[in-house]
């Protein structure tokens, strides 16, 4: 589905990312785990269409397509989502009239027809009881006076009602209660089907306890240092990243 | 000699060979305050950018232009103006057309509407209810001396006049139209008087359009009186061309309790001044100003606001908010005068501009002159761009970048047309500022047919 080969990339002339390579399958749930500064977000920002992110090298490619290529919006409607760290504010735009867009976008580019105002309110409703979303939410302006855990909710939210083929989560577990963040994995799970898959980055092992990762990939100094099943994440709790990095700087990887 | 003179010389004259006319046809009231403001334009003349308050401002080339005026006006003005209707879907108004700054009505001059509330030419009012305008007129420009104010109280001939008894309420607003049209370039005065009552509750919407596409030049002086306890709500929607230059100057005197909501909206017109002074004369009295203006080409904009907190415990509020395109300029200059007396007072101002291009160019000016101790003041001004971050987190939900824009341009402009509480007219401003940020002409049909694409 997405295969991601020897990718560099840099920002304002830094190189942040120092060759990474990654296949995600169709049906896997992929954990990319890390220090801070390690490069996660940055790997996230390149496969969504950042532009201030610069590849230097390597190559991106999502169902055949030279990902790198595509604008953000068409990466989106060919079903990759990111869910961001920092969701944005948009004052003056409604939850709804920004969500009606968003999905009758992703209708046109499926060739169907727009979803008439009664169908999308109804989705809606359906979307938002899912991830147990204040109602009153959906009227305000995108994110605009949201809670930190809201604007969590609410990204999930934007995820479930535009069903991605392939969801990136960028610490979305970062700043929640436990509650929340039942939520969140919650309305991953309940996304989860053979055909798609997801990308969840993270610094700590706790969301992993309700997303069962196929794949942990440790991400240090721009370079996965260390890919292995669900168990490295408990590992990485219980060792924390010091050992990962003693590891690094021992064995002097390239 | 400089431009200056030159400029003001030209209004003199126009003054010296008309004044007769003009005289003979106003109400001696209104006459009486002729002589001295005419000594005072020609100590103040045009304003230029020497002048603080016109810093950002040059109305040279608007002013140092020779225009036709006219004092009487024909009968032929008064079919015009009986010809014009608003297109607005649903908006539900008396109404009333002005024509270059007259009144055109044949038969009446006058119409009383239920409860007793009178509309119609100031002149006309001037003769019929001698004491009313004698108490209000010329009594809320607190000392101003802007040249124009003079140039206005010295030689406008009529303009509307709106009288609310006390504990009136109307429903439906009045709405006056401004229709300037001409075979030849043309300056107009025109001077208002609007008088609400206490306990009195009034809605008034105010549309310039202009109907031919000469130069146009109006100098516009309004003076609203609103009294204890009564609500006042004003809407104003500029739509001149291009080719078109608009002064307003407003006097909004407010008493005790009183609250008062004004939303201007300029959406074309050369060069548009708006100066509007908030006077809160009595405690408790609230203020809520909107502005937003949308402006390309060679445009510019600006809006002077001034409120002065002159009692305790009263509210004022500002939004004003402009999106600048290609060579547009723009001014917002924001005074808020708290007096030494005014304990209590909440006073806030924000201004956000978005500039489009590397051409586009906006000034803004905030200032808090606070003599009290116990207030709470704010102001912010912003001017920038779209929001990258904001852009970027819509294309990643699928929405193309031309699309994003648009919503996020709009997003900031519906945040002062929300306050629009005339539900047909805040659904007609939505779209005409949606046709105008998609980059088409956003005029009401009527305008558009006579003046195609100014």
């Amino acid at each position: 589905m997405l295969i991601i080969k020897d990718l560099k990339a840099a920002i304002d002339g830094k190189i942040i990312l120092k060759g990474i390579s990654i296949e995600v399958k169709p049906g896997e749930i992929h954990a990319i785990m890390g220090p801070n500064g390690s490069g996660k977000s940055t790997l996230a920002a390149v496969i969504a269409g950042r532009e201030f992110v610069e590849v230097t090298e390597g190559t991106v490619t999502y169902e055949g397509k030279n990902l790198l290529e595509m604008a953000p919006e068409d990466r989106s409607k060919e079903g990759i989502f990111l869910g961001f760290q920092y969701p944005i504010e948009i004052p003056g735009v409604s939850m709804v009239n920004f969500m009606k867009t968003a999905v009758n976008e992703h209708r046109k580019h499926k060739g169907l027809e727009p979803l008439s105002a009664s169908e999308f309110l109804k989705l809606m409703r359906e979307k938002k009881e899912l991830v147990e979303i204040d109602s009153k939410l959906a009227n305000r302006s995108v994110n605009e006076g949201f809670s930190g855990g809201e604007k969590k909710k609410n990204e999930i939210f934007q995820m479930s009602m535009l069903e991605p083929k392939l969801a990136i989560l960028d610490e979305t577990d970062s700043g929640l209660d436990i509650d929340a963040l039942r939520i969140v994995a919650n309305g991953v799970n309940k996304l989860k089907r053979p055909d798609n898959a997801a990308i969840v980055i993270t610094h700590y092992q706790r969301l992993l306890d309700y997303i069962i990762p196929d794949v942990v990939h440790v991400l240090y100094d721009g370079r996965i240092v260390k890919t292995a099943g669900k168990e490295l994440a408990l590992e990485l709790e219980a060792k924390g990243y010091d050992w990962i990095k003693q590891n690094v700087e021992k064995n002097d990887l390239p | 000699m400089n431009d200056l003179h030159e400029n003001s010389d030209r209004y003199l004259k126009l003054y010296n060979e008309n004044i007769k006319r003009i005289s003979e046809n106003s109400a001696p009231f209104i006459n009486s305050f002729r002589e001295e403001a005419i000594k005072n334009f020609v100590k103040t003349g045009i304003p230029t950018r020497k002048n603080e308050a016109y810093k950002y401002t040059n109305l040279n080339p608007w002013f140092n232009h020779k225009y036709k005026s006219y004092f009487i006006p024909v009968d032929s003005d008064f079919e015009k103006a009986e010809e014009f209707s608003c297109d607005v879907e649903d908006l539900d108004t008396y109404g009333i057309v002005l024509l270059n700054g007259f009144y055109p009505t044949i038969n009446s001059k006058l119409r009383e509407l239920p409860g007793g509330i009178q509309i119609g030419s100031i002149n006309e009012a001037a003769k019929v209810f001698g004491s009313t305008i004698e108490k209000h007129y010329g009594k809320y420009l607190n000392g101003n001396n802007d040249g124009l104010v003079h140039l206005n109280m010295a030689m406008a001939a009529d303009g509307v006049f709106i009288y609310v008894p006390a504990g009136t309420t109307l429903k439906r607003p009045v709405q006056v139209v401004n229709l300037v049209q001409s075979d030849s370039d043309m300056f107009n005065q025109q001077r208002n008087l609007i008088v609400i009552e206490k306990n009195a509750d009034f809605t008034l919407i105010i549309c310039d359009h202009t109907l031919s596409p000469n130069k146009f030049l109006t100098n516009a002086v309004t003076e609203i009186f609103v009294g204890e306890n009564a609500r006042f709500d004003i809407m104003r929607v500029q739509n001149e061309h291009n080719n078109a230059c608009k002064i307003t100057n407003t006097f909004i005197h407010q008493e005790r309790d009183s609250y008062v909501s004004s939303n201007n909206v300029t959406l074309h017109g050369g060069l548009v001044r708006n100066s509007t002074y908030h006077y809160l004369a009595g405690e408790g009295a609230e203020s809520n100003s909107y502005g937003l203006f949308l402006a390309d080409k060679w445009q510019h904009i600006d809006n002077y606001v001034n409120v002065d907190h002159a009692f305790p415990n009263c509210r004022s509020n500002q939004l004003f908010k402009g999106v600048l395109d290609e060579m547009a300029t723009g001014a917002f200059n924001g005074r808020i005068y708290v007096h030494k007396n005014a304990q209590g007072t909440v006073a806030y101002q924000k201004n956000n501009n978005i500039l489009l291009t590397d051409d586009a160019k906006m000034d803004t000016k905030p200032q808090l002159e606070i003599y009290a101790d116990d207030v709470k003041c704010s102001h912010g001004a912003t001017v920038g761009r779209l929001n990258d971050d904001a852009l970027f987190y819509m294309q990643s939900r699928g929405i193309s970048k031309r699309e994003a824009l648009l919503m996020l341009m709009f997003g900031f402009a519906h945040e002062v047309i929300r306050n629009i509480k005339v539900e047909a007219l805040q659904e007609r401003m939505d779209s005409l500022v949606m046709q105008r940020l998609k980059g088409e002409l956003s005029r009401c049909a009527i305008c558009m047919v006579k003046c195609g694409n100014i």
